[in-house]
């Protein structure tokens, strides 16, 4: 036999186990292919839980476990490398109608998936704003701030700061009205968030494209009630400044 | 080409460096002379994990365990994760470098799991073209581990010590040997264990692995062992590794836990005994 | 005064603000090792729990057959102004494009 037919069988369990696999007196392999079968759905079903323990929380350990059968087997790890697993899992959930009446779940997603990717992103080294008080104000107009590399934003019409906060310590802080934008970084060795100011996603997406800091204040500044002061304090505060160019 | 053996993993216990236990392995009492990792977790940009981790290679030896390459495989090896090994083994420099007789890898993804191949001869020409491609990508030799299987196939035509051997004739790899792989394979398959150590070629060892199994039965009422490593090693599996010491000798042993991981402690009770063994073949 | 003088007074004005309360913030962080984090999705080399889980019962989605509903704290998650169903403000895929990096 061909491993074409062994590899199928494992996530399909309608295919009939392998004809080539026998036990050692020659009978069909029957319960012993299974083991197969479940080691690979369930290592994969972990590692999915171990990835969004929050959306586990929200529908469930018994949902999330049928939900898993279902996303693994469409969506089986495309790398050998299992901290990169299920980054599909915030699309799926959007299309998957058990969950529909839950339409803050893909984003609350967003964030655990960012959260994942910040901590295994690259390392550089933060540095202090006051390399920014010696530069004139025109120096600053074409300043570039070049952001630390585990920097992520994910932008919600849903508090999912809060829902993620509440699940994730056991609290139960009402839910703010309205999106929660979050930047998520991780400057030295902790992955933190917090939640963004008017403006301050599309600010800092400018930034991040190595857009000026006065075009990037235009476009941060689109946004009503955008506030550059608590803009740049607020990326000062998260460390992920770690270098500028003027 | 062949590369010559070269490692500073000493012939006592390592255990499985797992993150929960990075308080006790600064604090560790000595019992525990090396740890491996499984290098999959280390492949990423940046992160406290590999800043751990380069932390942890100032204290001690560290060996590294590929999950992923997938060597038995039909397909070709990842040359992109062939890349991101070499990257993190020129940088690491482990002093053992190990992965499994067992594809993970096929058409539509990765399985992440070690699945079984038949032995004859067109495997024993791929697995050992893919151990001549690893060995001269990484520029050293590695180990090869004889596996835990549930099922056989029809197509084997080789006996699995035959198929490592031709393998290390061919590749000049040397091999890992799983004790509790032996017992659980040679229960699932109906050979005898003991046979299988006295016969296994001990001169190409380079490193040995205990680690707990659980029970499950198949269709027949036969018992079936799941390599689960989330229990203590049993008797029978010490009673092996006494067998293969006295042929021998101490060589580099580690003791693997992956599911249910337990307290230090516990860790540290497995590698003492381990400990005890060896010091009794030495 | 031109527009663009105003505008890169308030740009340096805003900075020196920002600065001042934030000096000395760098490596100030404590170091937390972040296990939640670290663990999500290790490779090991570890069998599962043989041969009685779910890997072996089909499970495809199949619209009427599946009997499961989310059975968490998303039950006493109640988001102001969302029908029950949460139809009124499903997905708002403009917004996603707004995440870093896209």
């Amino acid at each position: 036999m061909s491993l074409s037919d062994f590899a199928p069988a494992l996530l399909n369990v309608e295919n009939p186990v392998p004809d080539g696999l026998v036990d050692p007196k020659g009978r069909p392999a029957g319960r012993r292919f299974d083991v197969y079968r479940n080691n690979v759905v369930h290592s994969l079903s972990e590692a999915l839980a171990s990835a969004y323990p929050v959306i586990q929380k929200l529908v469930g350990e018994d949902f999330f476990k049928s939900m898993a059968n279902v996303f693994v087997r469409q969506f089986p790890p495309s790398s050998p490398l299992m901290f990169q697993f299920a980054n599909e899992f915030p699309t799926f959930l959007e299309t998957f109608p058990p969950v529909r009446h839950l339409p803050y779940l893909p984003d609350v997603a967003r964030l655990e998936r960012a959260r994942r990717q910040c901590y295994s992103a690259a390392d550089a080294d933060p540095i202090d704003g006051t390399v920014l008080t010696g530069a004139t104000p025109e120096q600053l107009m074409s300043a570039r701030l070049s952001l630390h590399p585990s920097l992520r934003v994910v932008v919600s019409i849903y508090p999912i700061f809060t829902i993620w906060e509440n699940n994730n310590n056991d609290i139960q802080k009402p839910l703010p009205t309205g999106g929660q934008d979050i930047l998520i970084s991780r400057p030295l060795d902790t992955v933190n968030m917090q939640t963004l100011p008017k403006g301050g996603a599309d600010f800092l997406r400018a930034l991040y494209e190595n857009k000026t800091l006065a075009e990037a204040t235009d476009i941060g500044s689109e946004t009503d009630g955008f506030d550059l002061t608590s803009n740049i304090s607020g990326l000062l505060a998260a460390q992920i400044l770690i270098k500028t160019t003027m | 080409m062949t590369y010559a053996t070269q490692s500073n993993i000493p012939s006592l216990v390592g255990v499985g460096y797992k993150t929960q236990h990075i308080d006790d392995i600064n604090t560790n009492s000595g019992t525990v002379k090396w740890l491996e990792i499984h290098a999959e977790n280390y492949m990423a940009d940046g992160g406290p994990l590999i800043k751990q981790l380069r932390h942890l290679r100032e204290n001690f030896p560290i060996s590294c365990h590929g999950v992923g390459l997938s060597i038995g495989g039909e397909l070709p090896l990842d040359q992109d994760h062939l890349n991101r090994l070499k990257k993190l083994i020129d940088w690491l420099q482990p002093g053992l470098f190990s992965e499994h007789l067992a594809w993970s890898t096929h058409e539509g993804g990765f399985l992440n799991d070690l699945l079984p191949l038949p032995y004859n001869s067109s495997t024993v020409t791929r697995v050992a073209d893919h151990i001549d491609q690893v060995q001269n990508t990484l520029g050293r030799q590695m180990l090869l581990e004889n596996p835990s299987t549930y099922v056989a196939f029809k197509s084997t035509t080789m006996d699995e010590i035959d198929f490592l051997s031709d393998i290390v004739s061919r590749t000049g790899c040397g091999l890992l040997l799983d004790v509790n792989n032996v017992f659980v394979s040679g229960t699932n398959q109906d050979y005898s264990p003991e046979d299988y150590i006295d016969r296994f070629p001990v001169e190409h060892i380079g490193e040995l692995h205990l680690g707990g199994h659980a029970e499950d039965m198949d269709d027949h009422g036969e018992t079936l062992l799941i390599d689960s490593h989330d229990n203590p090693v049993v008797d029978p599996v010490w009673k092996l590794f006494d067998r293969l010491l006295a042929r021998s000798g101490p060589k580099p042993t580690l003791v693997e836990w992956d599911n249910d991981i337990p307290d230090w402690q516990i860790l540290e009770s497995e590698a003492s005994r381990a400990t005890d063994a060896l010091g009794r073949a030495a | 005064m031109s527009n663009t003088i105003v505008k890169s007074l308030v740009i340096a004005s805003s900075v020196a603000a920002a600065v001042a309360v934030n000096t000395g913030t760098v490596a100030a962080q404590a170091t937390d090792k972040c296990f939640g984090v670290a663990l999500a999705g290790a490779n090991d080399c570890a069998a599962g729990p043989g041969t009685t889980c779910a890997g072996t019962s089909a499970v495809d989605y199949q619209g009427n057959a599946w009997s499961k509903v989310p059975a968490g704290s998303c039950e006493t998650t109640k988001v102001p102004g969302m029908d029950a169903d949460g139809s009124e403000r499903f997905g708002s895929l403009e917004a996603l494009l707004r995440d870093i990096p896209a």
